[in-house]
């Protein structure tokens, strides 16, 4: 139901709202504006001039390629293994019931809700302990430890929706449990994964903290983008790597939006 | 030719609960066999036991003389139509049907041909391109039907499969299952809390009630001789009268069961009460007598005069009509 005075919105909201959304997404603008700028020693704004320059001296820079490299590579496996693990254990959360069900369920989630610090300086003093060197596949073990979560909501979320007499179903008319899987519940939760898998890569592939602490010399692109604010020289390259930054986790995360609105909220999507 | 299932001695225990318990069954190849009972009462359990969802605990099961026990759902010659239909919301109705066919590698043209006519046995030809999604409930059912009967089972289980439909499409249902029944011969077994659908339907009724089978019989045997009160009670609430008021009313000092619609009132009759209340029903009235503390409840054919609260009747019954249970019924 709704009536007129719920329509009319007071003024001073409207302009409060519009700042609002200012204040959040201007400074992503100058982001894009100072990568086409002439002037490279210091952010100056207005910027004295454009140019495009930059897009090409970023792209003839190995140091970005390999840190583009890493991190699409640590993104893409550590969506992998979140994939795996995490369909796993919405299954066997949401299709079982055991003992300490529940509290496995809390543990999986644990890593989103802690402070990013905390699972990096943890994991660091695990590998420390543990004598194993860091490495590429510190980071991702890193990493997949956000991203089971995130996997996990959302096919969790999937499997409470689908009857559990589908599997019966299925089974009952002659099909075994790999049949099943591929005949009923994957067609099934196939959108969810799709759009945990795509929300895991972005959170990966835009991480900082807990790579931080995982990483040993390699540079994956956020981090790379840090070190390079410090140099004075050849900033707008760190700009145009911001942008493309922007497009290879925003659209992800759109496309996320768009397969599971209907019904299914996305989790995970603040970290 | 052996029974179509057969249980000896099951038990399936939940914990501490028994779900079923020690329970001996045999049903006939081409019979159609209902398990009545209260929600609880394990007589859905007993269903899944059979389609292989469920182990035993204890116990020994057959399906067509093979050993059922250890042997998966997929690889059981029995198909289900479930309660909620379970039809895959993915897949049309077409692709739904054939599903099993699909599983056991059947061409696509042939399976096509085949869930076409499992459709217009089911009356439903040409609903084969819909989404589950787009069907009544009436039509989903069918569908499910169709699916389960597509695969030729020896068995067909329906968990409560007209619970979920409107009374005249229930009844509609029920006369259509029990026909495809007959035309098919194949061996159906469903699950039921309404009695009146079990007696209707069903060749055979076996009444379960904490997990264990009260009796077994034809619709007629349950209704007119049940041997115990639940039976009595459970199926078409039958006035369980105990051994102090069968004795009172001339029969022997015993458990009895007399059926409400089977008491007159009649002015030369044997016996006195009280009316205490009376309710119409639309086809009858049914009435609360008060016979020394006890209470019959009689049920009146529409039509006939109906006695205010508080008067006194005479009533009685045919010899016969009261059904003597025993002393620990």
């Amino acid at each position: 139901m709704r009536s007129d005075r719920q329509n009319r919105t007071p003024m001073g909201l409207k302009i409060a709202a519009a700042a609002g959304l200012a204040f959040l997404h201007l400074p992503l603008l100058l982001i894009f504006v100072y990568a086409f700028t002439t002037e490279d020693k210091s952010y100056q704004f207005p910027p004295p001039g454009l140019t495009l320059k930059w897009f090409a001296v970023t792209w003839n820079r190995p140091d970005v390629w390999d840190a583009l490299t890493l991190s699409v590579k640590v993104a893409s496996i550590s969506t992998v293994v979140a994939l795996v693990l995490g369909t796993l254990c919405a299954a066997a959360i949401s299709q079982t019931r055991f003992f300490g069900r529940e509290a496995i369920s809390l543990l999986v989630i644990l890593p989103i809700a802690l402070p990013g610090i905390i699972t990096g300086i943890s994991l660091r003093s695990a590998f420390n302990l543990a004598e194993i060197p860091f490495s590429f596949w510190t980071i991702v073990l890193g990493h997949a430890t956000f991203c089971v979560v995130v996997v996990y909501n959302n096919a969790v979320a999937r499997f409470r929706r689908m009857s559990g007499s589908l599997i019966e179903a299925s089974m009952d008319l002659g099909a075994d449990g790999f049949q099943t899987f591929r005949h009923v519940i994957l067609p099934n939760i196939g959108t969810a994964l799709l759009a945990g898998g795509m929300l895991a890569f972005a959170l990966s592939f835009d991480e900082v903290i807990v790579t931080t602490f995982t990483a040993g010399q390699q540079a994956t692109l956020p981090i790379w983008m840090l070190e390079e604010l410090v140099r004075p020289r050849q900033r707008p390259v760190t700009n145009v790597v911001a942008m493309v930054v922007v497009l290879v986790t925003f659209l992800p995360i759109l496309a996320a939006y768009y397969l599971t609105r209907d019904g299914d909220q996305i989790s995970g999507q603040g970290k | 030719m052996p029974h179509a299932v057969t249980f000896q001695q099951v038990s399936r225990h939940f914990g501490a609960v028994r779900a079923v318990d020690a329970v001996d069954l045999e049903i006939a190849p081409g019979e159609f066999f209902a398990m009545l009972g209260p929600s609880g009462s394990g007589k859905t359990t007993c269903l899944r036991l059979i389609a292989g969802f469920e182990q035993p605990t204890s116990g020994h099961i057959e399906i067509f003389g093979e050993t059922a026990e250890g042997v998966p759902p997929y690889r059981r010659h029995v198909n289900t139509v479930f309660q909620d239909y379970a039809l895959f919301p993915h897949l049309n109705v077409a692709d739904n049907v054939a599903y099993g066919l699909m599983i056991k590698g059947v061409g696509r043209a042939e399976r096509a041909r085949e869930a076409e006519a499992a459709l217009e046995m089911v009356k439903l030809p040409g609903y084969g391109g819909r989404k589950p999604g787009q069907l009544s409930g009436g039509q989903r059912q069918r569908v499910a039907l169709a699916r389960a009967l597509v695969n030729k089972p020896k068995v067909l289980l329906l968990d409560e499969p007209l619970g979920a439909l409107d009374l005249k499409l229930r009844e509609q249902m029920q006369e259509e299952l029990k026909a495809l029944q007959r035309a098919l011969g194949i061996t159906f077994v469903f699950v039921t809390h309404d009695q009146g659908e079990a007696l209707s339907m069903a060749d055979r009724v076996a009444v379960f009630n904490e997990g264990r089978i009260m009796q077994t019989g034809t619709p007629h045997e349950i209704y007119r001789r049940p041997q115990t009160r639940f039976v009595a009670d459970f199926v078409g609430s039958s006035n369980v009268l105990s051994p102090d008021l069968t004795a009172r009313l001339g029969g022997p000092r015993q458990w009895a069961s007399l059926r409400p619609e089977d008491i007159r009132l009649d002015t030369d009759g044997h016996h006195r009460g009280r009316v205490i209340a009376a309710s119409f029903l639309g086809s009858a009235t049914r009435i609360t007598l008060e016979i020394d503390g006890e209470t019959l409840s009689v049920l009146l054919p529409s039509g006939s005069a109906v006695p205010e609260p508080g008067e006194e009747v005479a009533f009685s019954w045919s010899p016969g009509d009261l059904h003597v249970m025993g002393d620990e019924a």
